[in-house]
């Protein structure tokens, strides 16, 4: 790292972040320590989808030593006011339930107490009694009249509806050749950072101020929020974040609902509060990204030109509408054409409520949705017309004549030349080769299938997009929101080293590397004598609402703004050399550590010696040069102007490309997807370091891998979230992940000071379509949707089996369903009078620790029952019903306990067979909560053994006692 | 095997990195939470409690184990190592580390220490680890960040560099 070769920029130098992180010195969150008397807090979260919260006990949990507070909803809402929701609509969003749950993990009590393992206990005390409600966790049953009402303001489910056109789509679709639609659903997932989620909160009587250290990652317009929540002035919410952070992709932006519960903790408790989110809280409530139900039709010519598209998108943000959705359904508004020059678009955009966690900032943000409506499309289209898909997306993209581009929908897409960026990856990817590769493995009966997507990665959202969520007169009232404010401050110290601050917040990305590369090019430095800050302190720092990490903006808009400090801060030192140099100030040339006289190397002052004379002889400069050397740079670009009268949204700044092409083989015998080979190409503007962005590529590909294949947040019909793991939720592993091809074809952006775009996001909009087309095209495929599971594939492979139980959906039902039958060597009058015994049930109920009967026909038991890693403790009722003595009844029970709940019925028939009785039973039981939730997977199983054991018990009980040696006998399988 | 009173805590001695450390737990307390809070060796990190991310995976007796899933009574008496003792010196790197850094095998840096401590394991056991042996091992990993192509590459170089210098 000595001598640059022309420019530090474009080189991939090795991270300055490394060391650290690689030695186990890293200060992330939980790394950083807490001020002595910190206390720490847990939560009780719902089990329930949708229930009524009619009373809440918590004397026992406030009675536990080290317990400081128990707080529920009521307590946290008389200290903070209702998170803005960001469309017009009568409805709150607290951070905790207040009198309903909505979805299952959301908060419901708050304990603080000495340590962690504490408050935990204190969950177990808590009792909550829930009348649960109907769910609903489809967004179309939710638009339906008879759907539960999720919020009552609202009467329905919709939080909002707009429609939006552009050219005159009507009279497209009257004259088109063809009218090509399909119907598509995506699902939710999320990316999953290793870290969690953790926040320590303090607040200051005196001065009623927060003082708040978090793992969030912007955007900062979130601080507005958090303060008006607080009921604070922002000045009075000083808010930080860790150095380092252990991954985002977005997620870390919903920290904040407990920013707000913990700050009002620590307020209750006058002490600071710490919480540490766990994985269980992670995937069951943190933030996720809408699933989307879209329609989209196009209007076609013969030859396959796409002359207007007609949308129609459901956005499921779940329970409840979370700042700043829905953001999520906007982002693309100005992109709703994608690649492709289309004048005629129509789109209806809605926005639903469902019983399933709130959603939220998640890599791709709205472009996965898109995409896999318009990119499916597409290649309906091609099969429709006869057409190569290639040919189809040739004979629509955006020409480079055409550059800058304004789309129908009101984006400027800034540069690119796809039609070259596409053929060359055709070309350097193999596309001919890969052709062959299909025919091949087709001829010998192997299911291979080619897939294509071409699209605009949008990076720098400006500011105003999400206000196209209201009418033009709406946002008229409102006042117009736009722009991407960035900043950067650069100063010299009183030795003339130079440090840098960016509010930048990465989540592992490398900024500090990028910005030093960048600010030593400025300053003729090299990049190790440079220091770079990327975390923020709200009170301090340079910051706007803009700041923090998301919508791919570093590249483009915080290490540009890096640039125009470094540069005002090399015209500040020309012209404090200038007169020492004896030489104009333009002439003086920042090299090699030095400041010279242009042409004459050895006319030359040391940088640090210019760079720290303000500190040590201001009076010998002129006064305008006299402060120390410190540059505080703004920028935001102009092309972001507020959304138009007639609804066009410049929603980004800065527009890549991407062609993606994949060749897939599908197993014929299990269903499981290979993707063979991956080719990506990317028009990113000017790379800044190639080694992350080929890191941001790969990781990006990798999570889109898992949407296409893996991941789903699933739930049940009744709201129960199924996937609280990482064996239930499963995520990429090194066996899944195929190194892809990565080709670049650079159009610097022109709107930007590097001429850098946004690379991070893209392959989530790109690469789960293209792995769906590809698996289409194996098999034939007309409706495709993910994850594309073995389970999944294997029905179409095979179609269903006859007899054999059908194959679970994603979204399974919860419902458990055995029958058997026990042989007890007993009279049906023994084995009828201790199904009615209080005292003999004792014996055979698995793990019942005390019985009672509650009137002739019910009891009232406490179990400790385990299902795979769950043991846990529940109140159990059993009633009988239909009693038919001796030969037949209903039993019906419930369970409930801090791990979830259940019920179900059984149907028990005795009958006589060669003087003993046949106990033949069928049921039907249903569990949710935590225990659905971690051990999904396990219950069908351990329903059969824990019922299985019922009647084997029963059976014991009742058969007199056999002699040792008939014991014996038995268990050798020998029958007297 | 000593009985342990749930309601009291217990002395815990082991031998961390080299050194005796010592401290007191409950016997439920993990010994994530006792490396990282009672004795302040916070490079160990903590992803999933459950087992399945492999991010808090350390190596007791010289073989990797999740320490989520260890309490810290159990690891009385042991060796324990920590990322933290795979620098040669302050300032300086480890072979491992260093193809890690020059492979930007890393993004966040989180998941790390737990794939360090596993490979670092695996490498002095099976020095001559192919491809696919590698990959079987990393597999017990969750990386979100880098996509894992460049976690391969960094562990074959650390590989055939480490036989190197066995060889020289």
């Amino acid at each position: 790292m000595d001598s640059p070769g022309d420019k530090w920029v474009g080189q991939s130098l090795p991270r300055f972040e490394d060391a650290a992180l690689l030695t186990g010195r890293g200060r992330y969150f939980d790394d950083c320590g807490a001020p002595p008397g910190t206390l720490h807090a847990a939560i009780l979260r719902s089990p329930h989808g949708h229930a009524l919260i009619e009373a809440i006990d918590t004397a026992a949990a406030r009675a536990l030593p080290g317990v400081a507070a128990v707080l529920t909803g009521e307590d946290i809402r008389t200290s903070t006011t209702s998170l803005v929701v960001g469309v017009k609509a009568p409805m709150e969003c607290w951070p905790i339930a207040v009198e309903r749950v909505r979805y299952v993990g959301e908060p419901v009590v708050l304990v603080v107490a000495t340590d962690r393992y504490v408050a935990e206990d204190a969950l177990d005390l808590i009792e909550v009694r829930y009348t649960p409600l109907p769910a609903v966790t489809d967004p179309v049953v939710a638009l339906t009249p008879e759907a539960p009402v999720l919020h009552d303001g609202l009467k329905g489910n919709l939080a909002s509806e707009r429609r939006f056109r552009y050219g005159d789509p009507e009279a497209a679709f009257a004259s088109a050749a063809h009218r090509i639609a399909i119907d598509v659903t995506y699902p939710r997932s999320a990316c999953t950072p290793i870290e969690c989620y953790g926040v320590l909160a303090d607040y200051d009587p005196g001065e009623d101020s927060y003082d708040v250290f978090a793992n969030f990652q912007g955007p900062f317009s979130i601080h507005a929020v958090i303060a008006r929540a607080l009921r604070v002035p922002g000045n009075r919410l000083r808010l930080r974040t860790p150095p380092d952070s252990g991954g985002s992709f977005g997620v870390k932006q919903g920290v904040f609902p407990y920013i707000v519960l913990m700050a009002a903790a620590a307020r209750a408790c006058g002490r600071p509060v710490k919480w540490v989110e766990d994985r269980l809280e992670h995937l069951a409530a943190s933030s996720v990204a809408t699933n989307r139900v879209t329609r989209l039709e196009a209007a076609v010519t013969a030859d396959g030109i796409i002359t207007a598209l007609d949308w129609d998108q459901l956005e499921d943000c779940g329970a409840h509408l979370r700042a700043p959705e829905p953001a999520t359904l906007y982002r693309m508004h100005g992109n709703m054409t994608g690649a492709y020059a289309v004048r005629n678009v129509a789109i209806r955009n809605r926005v639903v409520l469902t019983n399933k966690a709130p959603t939220g900032l998640n890599r791709g943000f709205g472009g996965p949705q898109v995409y896999f409506a318009l990119e499916r499309l597409v290649q309906r289209i091609a099969l429709t017309l006869g057409l190569d898909p290639l040919d189809v997306i040739r004979r629509n993209l955006v020409p480079t004549s055409a550059m800058p581009y304004r789309t129908a929908s009101g984006a400027l897409l800034d540069s690119g030349d796809y039609a070259t960026a596409m053929e060359t990856a055709l070309r350097e990817g193999r596309h001919d080769e890969l052709l062959r590769r299909r025919d091949a493995a087709r001829a010998e009966g192997r299911p291979y299938g080619i897939g294509y997507t071409a699209v605009v990665e949008p990076s720098v959202s400006n500011m105003g997009y999400i206000t196209a969520v209201l009418t033009p007169a709406e946002r008229k009232r409102a006042g117009p929101k736009n722009g991407a404010q960035a900043t950067a401050t650069i100063q010299c110290d009183a030795v003339g080293s130079v440090s840098v601050h960016v509010a930048s917040v990465p989540q592992g990305q490398g900024h500090r590397t990028v910005l030093a590369q960048v600010v030593a090019d400025e300053l003729g430095l090299r990049p190790q004598d440079i220091r770079v800050v990327t975390d923020i302190d709200t009170a301090k720092d340079a910051w706007s609402i803009a700041s923090g990490n998301y919508a791919s903006r570093f590249a483009p808009a915080v290490a540009g703004v890096a640039r125009i400090a470094a540069q005002q801060l090399r015209t500040r030192l020309q012209r404090i050399a200038a007169p020492l140099l004896n030489v104009p100030p333009d002439d003086v040339v920042l090299a090699h550590g030095k400041l010279h006289a242009r042409g004459n190397a050895d006319n030359a002052l040391p940088f640090a010696r210019v760079a720290s004379s303000p500190h040590w002889a201001p009076g010998t400069l002129p006064a305008e040069d006299s402060a120390p050397l410190r540059e505080t740079a703004w920028w935001t670009p102009p092309e972001l102007t507020a959304p138009t009268e007639a609804d066009e949204v410049n929603s980004s700044l800065c527009h890549g490309f991407i062609f993606d092409f994949c060749g897939v083989e599908v197993d014929r015998v299990t269903g499981q997807v290979r993707v063979d080979r991956y080719v990506t190409m990317h028009d990113c503007g000017t790379v800044l370091h190639p080694g992350m962005v080929a890191g941001q590529v790969t990781g990006g590909f990798a999570h889109a891998l898992g949407a296409a294949l893996y991941e789903a947040h699933s739930y049940a019909p009744d709201g129960s979230f199924q996937t609280g793991t990482f064996a239930d939720y499963l995520v990429p592993t090194v066996m899944e992940v195929p190194a892809p091809l990565i080709l670049h074809h650079e159009s610097p952006s022109p709107f930007t000071p590097l001429g850098a775009k946004g690379v991070g996001e893209g392959n989530c909009m790109s690469t789960p379509v293209c792995i769906a087309n590809a698996v289409a095209d194996a098999l034939g495929l007309h409706d495709v949707s993910l994850p594309l599971l073995p389970a999944t594939l294997a029905r179409h492979l095979h179609g269903a089996e006859p007899g054999a139980p059908a194959v679970a959906p994603p979204q399974g039902e919860r419902t458990l369903r055995g029958e058997g039958e026990a042989r007890v060597a007993a009279p049906r009058e023994k084995v009828w009078a201790m199904l009615l015994d209080p005292e003999a049930l004792m014996a055979i109920i698995p793990g019942a620790h005390a019985i009672q009967r509650t009137s002739p026909t019910a009891y009232r038991a406490e179990v400790t029952l385990g299902i795979g890693p769950v043991k846990g403790r529940y109140r159990v009722t059993l009633s009988l019903a239909d009693l038919d003595e001796p030969s037949a009844l209903t039993l019906s029970g419930s369970a409930a306990g801090a791990l979830g709940f259940g019920q179900g019925r059984g149907q028990v028939t005795l009958r006589e067979a060669d003087g003993s009785t046949v106990i033949a039973y069928h049921y039907e039981a249903a569990v949710g909560g935590k225990v659905a939730s971690i051990a999904g997977r396990l219950l069908d199983g351990a329903t059969r053994v824990i019922i299985g054991q019922f009647f084997a018990a029963l059976a014991r009980q009742a058969a007199p006692r056999q002699p040792w040696w008939q014991r014996l006998l038995h268990r050798l399988g020998l029958h007297a | 095997m000593p009985r342990l009173s749930a309601a009291q805590r217990h002395t815990i001695r082991f031998t961390l990195n080299g050194q005796p450390v010592q401290g007191e737990a409950e016997p439920r307390l993990l010994l994530t939470d006792f490396l990282r809070h009672v004795l302040g060796a916070t490079g160990t990190h903590v992803g999933c409690e459950h087992g399945v991310c492999g991010a808090c995976t350390v190596q007791i007796d010289g073989s990797p184990a999740r320490a989520c899933l260890t309490l810290a009574v159990q690891v009385e008496g042991s060796d324990i190592r920590t990322v933290e003792a795979l620098a040669p010196a302050p300032g300086r790197l480890s072979i491992l580390q260093e193809a890690f850094r020059r492979h930007h095998a890393l993004q966040c840096g989180f998941c790390t220490a737990g794939i360090l401590m596993s490979l670092d394991a695996f490498l002095r056991a099976q020095p001559d680890a192919d491809e696919a042996a590698l990959r079987d091992l990393l597999s017990g990993h969750l990386c979100r960040c880098t996509g894992y192509a460049p976690i391969i590459a960094a562990a074959l170089d650390a590989a055939a560099r480490l036989r190197e210098t066995a060889h020289a």
